[in-house]
């Protein structure tokens, strides 16, 4: 499906990021393509190395985003089963083991069962999505994910007319993540969850890589959610379990302060968090002295989604 | 030559002046991680926050050891309290916010933690205004009064953190146990001077 945007994407926005990116992958590519061509070097390694770098980019509203530097979003997490310093999460994360890695379907479903991760990236189509990603704490940052949408998977398991929510759980393994033995702020494992027709909606991801890569572990390797207009967390990292429900789940920071945290967590401005004001954000990246940038409803993809919540009071669903 | 220098007043300063330094050397070496000014923020604040803890340490410190020396350099430790929460404010409005008072205000009216953040810095603002001495003869008895104001300023610092925080409670709550230690101390002063006042009323007048 093609959403069309009406906001133009100009070249000159075009990141040296992702032309650093690029050149890098060029080089490491011809290198290896010659070393091949030499016979010193099995044909499928130079795949292994710019494992998305070929992908296409999605059509959909990605419009004049500047992406942000590969370097700070691969440091700058929320991922609390490791730390809750953003910084200690990179190499903590390193612990997890994500091969092999299933995907349990479950719940009101026709086609129940473990999904291989293999199995996915074969059966799905890998496309580069440029989201702008707004975390509740009042930070923003561009990032070209690999993904597909998940509705290409919600329908290969053929929902029953009785789902109306989806479930997703992270794994839980406080062998590999140490913060997962302390309870005493969050419920473990960690659980998310969307309305279906949330979940269905074209710009909703399961994201596998980004920066032409292969997803980081702190950054929620090898599976996670990307949901671009709702606040950072309701994205969840290393997915185990997608459950389709007639009700809605108790969702982890939902449960943990109602009152902080709604079920719906969409990106809205005029909705501030009950102690901090959600009107701007500060975009990482930028200099010293730039001015935060000012929130948009449903984080700029207002266009795409706000039919979704026609009719519904969002300062009461927030 | 310079030994007039190495004097113990100038070791404090020097001291005080160290994590500054250290938060400059980590923006010329572009050393504040992914969202820099944040960074640059949190640390002032913290830094401001452990020098007012400190301020109120002296004197429970001076009851304890009878060792007088301290007394000189309460106002020098409060004054640089009153410093790194200067710094502190001028990032926010100069860096975080650049100047834009239509987001500052928007910002302000939604944030209730900032509230707390700035009750502190006024009352922390009118203590470093009244602490020459001159001020303080001109006061009279109601510099002591002015300056125990200084509690709320700590009450107040210490919601201003907890209250922007989203989950992970350590850290304040490290410093709410010291202040409340720190309190506690004044409380049992209070009223430890109240059962000596009554102690020496005579039994007749009343």
């Amino acid at each position: 499906m093609i959403i069309n945007t009406k906001k133009q994407i100009s070249e000159n926005e075009i990141t040296d990021s992702a032309v650093f990116h690029q050149r890098r992958q060029l080089i490491k590519s011809s290198f290896l393509g010659g070393i091949a061509a030499l016979g010193l070097l099995p044909a499928t390694n130079s795949q292994a190395i710019t494992r998305w770098g070929n992908v296409t980019k999605a059509n959909v509203a990605s419009s004049a985003l500047t992406v942000t530097e590969e370097k700070i979003v691969n440091n700058y997490t929320n991922y609390y089963e490791f730390s809750y310093e953003k910084t200690q999460s990179t190499d903590l994360a390193q612990a997890l083991t994500i091969d092999p890695w299933s995907v349990l379907i479950k719940g009101e479903v026709e086609k129940p069962g473990q999904l291989y991760l293999e199995d996915i990236l074969k059966q799905f189509s890998m496309q580069e999505y440029i989201y702008r990603f707004r975390c509740v704490e009042a930070w923003s940052m561009v990032v070209p994910w690999i993904g597909f949408p998940l509705a290409e998977l919600v329908k290969s398991v053929k929902p029953l007319s009785s789902a109306k929510f989806v479930k997703f759980t992270t794994a839980y393994r406080p062998d590999e993540m140490p913060n997962q033995k302390d309870t005493s702020m969050l419920e473990w494992p960690y659980v998310e969850g969307l309305r279906i027709d949330e979940a269905v909606h074209p710009l909703t991801l399961l994201a596998v890589g980004c920066y032409g890569d292969t997803l980081p572990k702190q950054n929620g390797a090898p599976l996670r959610l990307v949901v671009p207009w709702k606040y950072g967390f309701k994205s969840i990292k290393a997915i185990v379990e997608i459950e389709f429900l007639s009700r809605a789940p108790l969702t982890t920071w939902n449960k943990a302060a109602p009152h902080d945290y709604g079920f719906y967590a969409n990106v809205n401005p005029s909705v501030p968090h009950p102690r901090w004001s959600q009107s701007s954000e500060r975009v990482l990246g930028s200099s010293f002295f730039s001015p935060r940038r000012t929130t948009e409803l449903f984080n700029g993809y207002g266009d795409d989604v706000a039919s979704l919540y026609q009719d519904m009071d969002l300062r009461h669903f927030y | 030559m310079f030994t007039h220098l190495l004097t113990l007043r100038n070791t404090v300063i020097t001291l005080c002046l160290l994590p500054f330094l250290s938060i400059l050397l980590d923006i010329f070496t572009n050393n504040l991680g992914a969202n820099a000014i944040q960074a640059l923020h949190i640390r002032l604040g913290d830094w401001s926050l452990r020098f007012l803890w400190l301020t109120l340490t002296v004197t429970p410190i001076q009851v304890f050891t009878n060792w007088r020396g301290m007394a000189q350099y309460r106002q020098l430790i409060g004054l640089f309290a009153f410093f790194y929460a200067s710094v502190h404010l001028l990032v926010y409005l100069l860096l975080d916010q650049a100047l834009q008072w239509h987001n500052i205000s928007l910002d302000i009216l939604e944030s209730s933690y900032i509230w707390f953040g700035i009750f502190a810095y006024c009352i922390l603002f009118l203590l470093a205004l009244s602490s020459p001495k001159k001020a303080k003869k001109i006061l009279g008895k109601s510099w002591k009064k002015l300056h125990r104001w200084i509690y709320y300023a700590a009450v107040a610092v210490i919601i201003h953190y907890y209250s922007q925080l989203k989950g992970n409670l350590t850290e304040p709550f490290v410093y709410s146990v010291i202040l409340g230690l720190l309190l506690l101390f004044r409380l049992g002063v209070w009223y430890k001077n109240k059962q000596l006042g009554r102690l020496m009323i005579p039994r007749g007048k009343k």
